[in-house]
């Protein structure tokens, strides 16, 4: 009897809870993978079954591969860089080093910032002409380059723009696992003589390890979720040069209006990112203890 | 204490000056945002020590565009997400950490889903959903998706289930009822883990775009982000120094916020992250 009535409780504490998150997680989930079999409805014709005729138009979709192929670039040129920018940051906050509140705040601040606004501030950054990019290289008698307006040169711009909005905040997630590292090692590792760069190889690194997993998955998920700053900066172009996969949903769904591809779009994002996760639970999981 | 002081602190001032070098140039995209806001539009490409200080712009950008009603907005989307978030958190963090009920580790694992199927991602169908629904163009309709959030129930699940039991059983031996322990007990004692979520959630969502992008088209439920790119976007030559200005603007808030709380804030990120 006691135990029936704590079910009762349980399931009344989490109804709305529970209600809210299949209604906006787990239902468009489902939903995106069964529109992807149909065509999108348009005035009075309503969707019909298709298929997988979506799927042939994604593999015959040269944007697709492009936008994919940008992506994984992105993600390849974002997630390293702030995980080492993040880790040597980390190392220069919890050392003794003069004016540290300081550091630490020119380094945070960035992660504080919508990214819409950071689009903004860089983008004036590297406008063309009077840009401070170019300014300084006006100095040195360069001519004017238009970073973000080159099919070679704008998704490193893009990039750019990430690892400055990200380091900051993975930066925080090292701090605090340096904090955890025992003060004996240091000590112990000291009276053997041992030099800097032995001691982060050997101790410090391997001990940041977790956190380095934890973070890797969180940036990669980040490489594909923030866009933001594409729309302001580029809008995906010159060419698409600068597309990514979830920009490229936005422009499929709500600039053509053609849901049903927006869908099939969405079902490879939900693969890689379930691709992501099951590598998560094979490399992570066993690492981490959670309580 | 160390062998080789006079290597060491040699090391010191190298590492001291690289990480301040690192700092200034991670300043500097800040920096000259806000120069150009604070001058005349004549030297946003001019560097000159003795450039007057003006405000000019930040009046020219309020008075360009809504800014009032799109703070207002915001305002109202972040609160009524983190009221909802608390409320609805609480509750489903407190049945996974303190009660036995069928399906508990399937839902558990569900709500975990949500940590890795965002609905940033979701946008074509969460779309849909709004429609039907009658909610576009809605303040309620740029929340709804976030306010059972994931994250809120693991990490007050993990908070909840630090508090020993006893704390509990003795309030329910005086007779207190489910909902007023976790009132009086819980909830007490999980105060900092609060805070760090709240300014985690606040920050957040001040900052989303992509998902009001897609559900609001007017002013008066637009938030500042959404209305920042409108601005920003009229190809009318506005100057550089007035978006600058509108861009402060905007994160501005948080940004002073950050700079008063610096501790609470890299505290409470580090609280979030490792729970």
């Amino acid at each position: 009897m006691k135990s029936q009535m704590n079910w009762v409780h349980a399931w009344l504490l989490l109804t709305p809870a529970l209600l809210l998150l299949f209604a906006f997680t787990h239902y468009p989930a489902v939903v995106t993978f069964v529109d992807s079999f149909f065509s999108t409805p348009r005035g009075q014709r309503p969707a019909k079954f298709v298929g997988l005729d979506n799927y042939e138009q994604l593999l015959n979709d040269d944007v697709f591969w492009q936008v994919l192929w940008n992506n994984f670039l992105y993600a390849i040129g974002t997630v390293p860089p702030s995980i080492a920018l993040a880790i040597v940051m980390a190392l220069w906050v919890n050392s003794k080093i003069v004016g540290r509140p300081l550091v630490r705040m020119a380094y945070f601040a960035p992660t504080v910032l919508p990214l819409i606004a950071v689009a903004n501030i860089w983008l004036f950054f590297y406008t063309p002409g009077f840009g401070l990019i170019d300014q300084i290289r006006g100095l040195f008698g360069l001519p004017h380059q238009n970073l973000i307006g080159e099919t070679d040169t704008v998704l490193w711009a893009m990039m750019a723009v990430a690892v400055w909005k990200e380091a900051g905040f993975f930066m925080i997630f090292y701090l605090a696992a340096l904090q955890a590292i025992p003060p004996d090692l240091r000590e112990a590792a000291d009276i053997e003589g041992t030099d800097a760069w032995t001691y982060f190889r050997r101790i410090t690194f391997p001990l940041l390890m977790p956190t380095t997993l934890f973070v890797m998955v969180n940036a990669t998920i980040n490489a594909f979720r923030l866009i933001d700053h594409i729309f302001v900066m580029t809008n995906g172009g010159p060419d698409n040069a600068s597309s990514l996969l979830l920009f490229y949903i936005y422009e499929t769904a709500f600039k053509y209006w053609d849901t049903a591809y927006g869908a099939t779009l969405t079902v490879v994002l939900l693969v890689l990112l379930s691709v992501l996760a099951i590598g998560q639970f094979f490399f992570f999981d066993r690492k981490v203890h959670y309580r | 204490m160390r062998a080789s002081a006079a290597g060491l602190s040699f090391d010191r001032v190298l590492n001291g000056a690289a990480a301040w070098i690192l700092a200034i140039l991670w300043m500097l995209p800040l920096l000259y945002a806000i120069w150009t806001a604070f001058h005349p539009a004549a030297y946003e490409a001019r560097f000159d020590l003795f450039a007057p200080v003006t405000l000019e712009n930040f009046g020219k950008a309020w008075n360009a565009a809504p800014f009032a009603r799109y703070f207002l907005n915001t305002f109202m989307q972040v609160t009524s997400i983190l009221v909802a978030q608390f409320i609805l958190c609480t509750l489903a963090a407190f049945a996974f950490a303190r009660y036995e009920f069928p399906a508990k580790n399937l839902l558990f694992a569900l709500v975990l889903l949500q940590l890795l199927v965002m609905p940033d991602i979701l946008i074509v169908e969460n779309y849909k959903t709004m429609r039907a629904l009658g909610l576009v163009d809605t303040i309620l309709a740029i929340g709804l998706p976030y306010m059972a959030s994931g994250f809120g129930i693991f990490l007050l699940r993990q908070t909840f289930m630090t508090i020993p039991r006893e704390l509990d059983e003795a309030a329910r031996i005086e007779g207190a009822g489910p909902l007023t322990v976790l009132w009086k007990v819980y909830v007490p004692l999980a105060k900092p883990v609060y805070l760090a979520y709240g300014l985690v959630s606040v920050s957040h969502h001040w900052n989303n775009f992509l998902w009001p992008l897609i559900i609001t088209n007017s002013v008066e439920t637009r938030p500042v982000t959404v209305g920042l790119s409108v601005f920003a976007a009229i190809d009318s030559g506005i100057e550089w120094s007035v978006i600058n200005a509108a861009t402060l603007m905007t994160s501005g808030p948080l940004l002073i916020a950050f700079l008063l709380f610096q501790r609470q804030f890299v505290q409470s990120f580090m609280r979030a992250g490792i729970k």
